[in-house]
């Protein structure tokens, strides 16, 4: 395991090249690109404005950087640094951007959402979308970037229109039985696209690729329904975690629901494992020290170690009744990622904010609890293998797999809070990203033949 | 309790007086005794006579009466004797005490009997009430959990009502904002805001390389055909996926199948199942016969499927029926047959038992019979057949005796023969290393006494020549011990025969030291050797 140094970094702006190659960062106004490896600054591009969002496009040759204040969007690329592009919106306003599956066309979102304008960075041809939808997920890519879902809002109705990512045209256009139509997400199979409703209302709605209704889903009335939704990488299930604090999981032959995962304050089954972390007492010996203290030594006196204890079955956890007269309440599942193998599903209930919740999907059981000490920020599965990161605010970032669990500090001087984490593509390393720095993880690599050993304490 | 009645009796004799004579003295007779001993309930019928028996005999019967009399009089009632003194009985009085004392008996009993009675009534009272109590509980619950109801029904009307409200509310705030963007896009548009534009250095060639193509009809159809296109791939792929289940999960049904008929008893034994499953069995054996066709399971269709399944159940069934029959039989049998079993295997326990005696007598029998045999043998003269044969046998055994020891002397002999042909070896040797030493001790001698000559040649010349004898004089000498020792092997090679090989062994071993003090010629080693020879030819 290695640890690179920390850079500096704004807007929680650092992604990883899809070849894997070129790692992005970003700093105020300035793009900075290196190399995976050696983490050399290879490229360093300065914007106009300070940088709000980037994008690699899908071959890595180029990368975009949207600044939504100015309405601007910039385009670099990695084989020409001498070749610029600039999109300027003007008066119409940038609310958001991104790039098309061939890389070749970028999307902006104007403001208000009165339009999406598709630009070509082959031909000097605009497209336009009108009425699109002013939600969360309102444009979805099919994985293999042939078709592209629109959500639309037209005389109080909501409508999908399906695209042609080759030529921009207009496959498919249909209405939706949604009031407030929230989000839509394409099965990694191209074939069946997810609508789901506003919070208010339960329900969610399956659509084929020609455009036909396959399935409604609604599991009550009344309560506030779906929170998030996830699609298993087989396109065999769709996980729907819901404001109830609980997980349904639907089969794609039926589409109807196959089990429920319930998130209760109390694990009782004494066949989940319980994994809770446990401050280690740091052991600092005085007459080691010396004067600048190393880096190493900063760490261990200025933050706490910690490992993992199994704890024993029944097991409480911290659970937060959020205040009911607000909106959005911070309940339900929140989050929800199957992992790249289709067998474990991760999620995180919002009224436990301290445990990351890991169901075998293979067995529909709850296998694992991850019970941390402060509140999760965020998850990702390794992008091969069955691995989970965990980041909760702190200097550590912590790694499950079916082996075992492990904390790993961070050896940095100072204050570096992980907010976000981001795998490379290989699921060799990883970008651990905090407010102002990130640092780049490298596990043991095959150099030495050794994968990276998890340490049970 | 105290409800006593005067009954008139029907005057039999004189004996009349004693009627009233009881009924006076009632009232003196205390209550408590007369209530204590009332209570006692009467003997049963079984021991009725037993309890007579025991208590009144042929031979106590005076005893008894006076007993009776007593006891009568302390309660109060008349004295059964006709007089005060004899012993003649009033039968009267005898008979009126009977009948009073079963007329308080009757009271008694009624008087428990309605104690019960009334315990009982109140019992149910208690129960009743109870009863009542929780009968109202129930309604108030019930009452209770229809009140919850309305109000949830209640209130889901009212958040209906007000979602329809805020639905409402909400398309028309939507409109209105949605007039607001399309005036703003008006404004925007209308601008035309130069600003709006793409700079860009140079257009990027396409990622695929080709050119962009014109939106037609023909690429609508294009877009169309494709779209069907993965769709159809899609479903085949699922539907690949679901015949290998399919195929997969008609092995397993099958493979239960056979496993559940070859479980099943063989129908034939049972008359009685038959005639129930009957009809079913017809057609079982039917479908078996139909289904286990391969040809069959390729089909999908509704029927086939259908037939599968039904008779995987109905076999199913019969299974179960028959375990559970079993299960009856076994429990049956532990609880019923387990005396049984003790007496059984006492008795083949005893079989056992008398078998093995009845070995043990006989191999006992054999033994005496045989100790008996071999003592005749031993004791009684035998035939001259016989002893001629023992005779013989003992011959034999006796050659066979000789033969061994004349074996292991020829045996002897080799290794005797052997020794010595290496100690002669041995000898010879010794001889010539002896003789090579001389021969050495000569030269030298005699070099030391040139050398010594040529120092004594000024003084003397007549001593060489003695020294030099000396020399060979001790030479000889040493020849002659040698040869000495040679001897007594040469004296000892002639004698040899082939029966005292051995005596003559140990003989030569004996003599050795005394041969060695013998005189002897010059003999050299070449003679010794010589004789040798001729011993070994």
């Amino acid at each position: 395991m290695d640890f690179s140094e920390l850079f500096k970094l704004s807007g929680l702006l650092g992604r990883f090249s899809p070849d894997g190659k070129c790692l992005a960062s970003c700093v105020q106004y300035r793009l900075i690109i290196r190399d995976v490896n050696t983490l050399q600054i290879l490229q360093l591009y300065t914007c106009l404005d300070q940088i709000q969002y980037i994008e690699w496009s899908s071959d890595s040759l180029f990368i975009l950087c949207a600044m939504y204040k100015r309405g601007i969007v910039q385009v670099w690329s990695l084989e020409q640094p001498d070749w610029h592009c600039k999109i300027d919106e003007g008066s119409a306003g940038l609310v958001a951007s991104c790039w098309s599956p061939d890389g070749r066309h970028i999307l902006n979102t104007t403001e208000f959402h009165l339009r999406i304008t598709v630009w070509s960075l082959c031909t000097k041809s605009v497209s336009y979308i009108k009425y699109p939808k002013a939600c969360q997920q309102g444009i979805a890519f099919t994985k293999d970037g042939r078709y592209m879902a629109v959500a639309e809002r037209r005389d109080c109705k909501d409508f999908v229109s399906l695209f042609v990512c080759s030529n921009w045209q207009l496959l498919r256009h249909f209405d939706t039985e949604t009031q407030d139509l929230f989000g839509i997400e394409w099965a990694p199979n191209g074939c069946v696209l997810a609508v789901w409703d506003t919070c208010l209302e339960y329900k969610i709605l399956l659509y084929s690729l020609d455009g036909r209704l396959l399935s409604t889903y609604q599991a009550y009335e009344w309560s506030l329904g779906i929170k998030s939704i996830a699609w298993s990488p087989s396109s065999q299930f769709l996980a729907i975690g819901s404001y109830d604090e609980k997980v349904r999981i639907l089969n794609h032959v039926t589409w109807k629901k196959i089990t429920e995962f319930e998130h209760p304050a109390t694990v009782t089954n004494t066949k989940t494992i319980v994994y809770k972390e446990v401050e280690k007492s740091p052991s600092v010996e005085t007459e080691r020290f010396s004067f600048p203290p190393t880096r190493a030594l900063a760490s261990s006196v200025f933050s706490t170690q910690s490992k993992y204890d199994i704890s024993q079955v029944p097991v409480s956890f911290q659970y937060i009744k959020p205040v009911a007269d607000r909106a959005n309440p911070k309940m339900g599942i929140g989050m929800l990622a199957f992992s790249p193998d289709n067998c474990f599903l991760a999620t995180k209930n919002d009224n436990i904010p301290n445990a990351v919740w890991i169901w075998d999907i293979q067995k529909l059981k709850l296998f694992v609890v991850l019970e941390q000490l402060c509140a999760i920020q965020s998850f990702q599965w390794d992008p091969r293998q069955p691995r989970l990161a965990v980041c909760t605010g702190n200097s550590k970032v912590y790694l499950w797999s079916p082996a075992g669990c492990v904390s790993v500090q961070v050896p940095t001087e100072g204050d570096f809070q992980i907010v976000s984490l981001c795998w490379h593509p290989s699921g060799d390393s990883m970008a651990l990203l905090s407010k102002d720095n990130f640092c780049v993880f490298f596990m043991a690599t095959a150099k030495d033949g050794t994968k990276w050993q998890v340490r049970f304490s | 309790m105290g409800d006593w009645k005067t009954v008139t009796v029907p005057v039999l004799s004189s004996d009349s007086k004693n009627i009233f004579q009881y009924t006076s003295e009632k009232k003196i007779s205390p209550p408590n005794m007369n209530s204590q001993v009332l209570r006692l309930p009467l003997p049963s019928s079984k021991s009725m006579h037993s309890f007579f028996s025991a208590f009144c005999t042929e031979e106590n019967i005076e005893q008894s009466i006076s007993y009776l009399n007593r006891e009568l009089t302390t309660l109060g009632f008349p004295s059964i004797y006709a007089e005060s003194k004899g012993k003649e009985l009033n039968l009267i009085s005898i008979i009126n005490c009977m009948n009073e004392l079963l007329v308080l008996q009757h009271k008694n009993l009624r008087a428990q009997e309605e104690e019960q009675l009334e315990l009982s009534k109140r019992e149910i009272v208690g129960l009743q009430e109870r009863d009542r109590q929780l009968q109202s509980k129930n309604r108030n619950l019930h009452q209770l959990l229809k009140n919850e109801k309305d109000e949830v029904q209640k209130l889901q009307n009212i958040i209906s009502s007000r979602a329809t409200q805020y639905n409402h509310d909400m398309k028309r705030k939507e409109r209105e904002y949605n007039k607001l963007k399309e005036r703003l896009h008006q404004l925007v548009m209308n601008k035309k805001d130069k600003k709006i534009a793409m700079e860009v250095l140079n257009y990027v060639g396409r990622a695929d390389g080709k050119r962009g193509a014109w939106r037609t009809d023909k690429t609508e159809a294009r877009n169309e055909e494709q779209m069907y296109k993965v769709l159809l791939n899609d479903y085949e792929q699922r539907q690949k996926q679901l015949l290998l289940e399919n195929a997969e999960l008609k092995k397993v049904l099958q493979q239960m199948k056979k496993e559940i008929i070859s479980l099943l008893p063989p129908q034939k034994q049972k008359p009685k199942e038959r005639s129930e499953d009957g009809p079913v069995l017809s057609d079982l054996e039917e479908d078996i016969g139909e289904l286990n066709k391969e040809n069959m399971w390729e089909l999908s269709c509704e029927t086939v499927r259908e037939q599968l399944t039904n008779s995987i159940r109905k076999q199913w069934r019969m299974l179960k029926n028959h375990v559970e029959k079993l299960d009856n039989q076994v429990s049956r049998v532990h609880s019923g047959t387990l005396n049984d079993k003790d007496v059984i295997s006492r008795e083949d326990h005893e079989l056992e038992t008398e078998k093995l005696e009845l070995e043990i007598q006989q191999c006992k029998e054999m033994i005496k019979t045989q100790q008996q045999l071999l003592q005749q043998q031993l004791m009684s003269p035998c035939d001259d057949d016989t002893t001629l044969l023992l005779q013989d046998c003992y011959l034999l055994e006796e050659r066979e005796r000789l033969q061994e020891e004349w074996r292991l002397f020829q045996e002897q002999k080799k290794n005797f023969e052997k020794e010595r042909r290496s100690f002669t070896e041995a000898a010879i040797r010794l001889g010539l290393e002896r003789k090579a030493f001389e021969e050495d001790r000569g030269a030298w001698l005699k070099q030391q006494f040139l050398s010594m000559s040529t120092d004594y040649k000024q003084s003397e010349n007549v001593t060489t020549p003695s020294a030099f004898i000396g020399t060979s004089d001790q030479d000889n000498r040493v020849v002659n011990s040698m040869s000495q020792q040679k001897k007594p092997h040469c004296m000892l090679s002639g004698p040899i025969s082939a029966e005292s090989c051995q005596t003559s062994q140990y003989i030569s071993h004996n003599s050795f030291n005394a041969a060695l003090k013998k005189p002897a010629g010059d003999s050299k080693p070449n003679q010794w050797e010589e004789s040798d020879k001729e011993e070994t030819e």
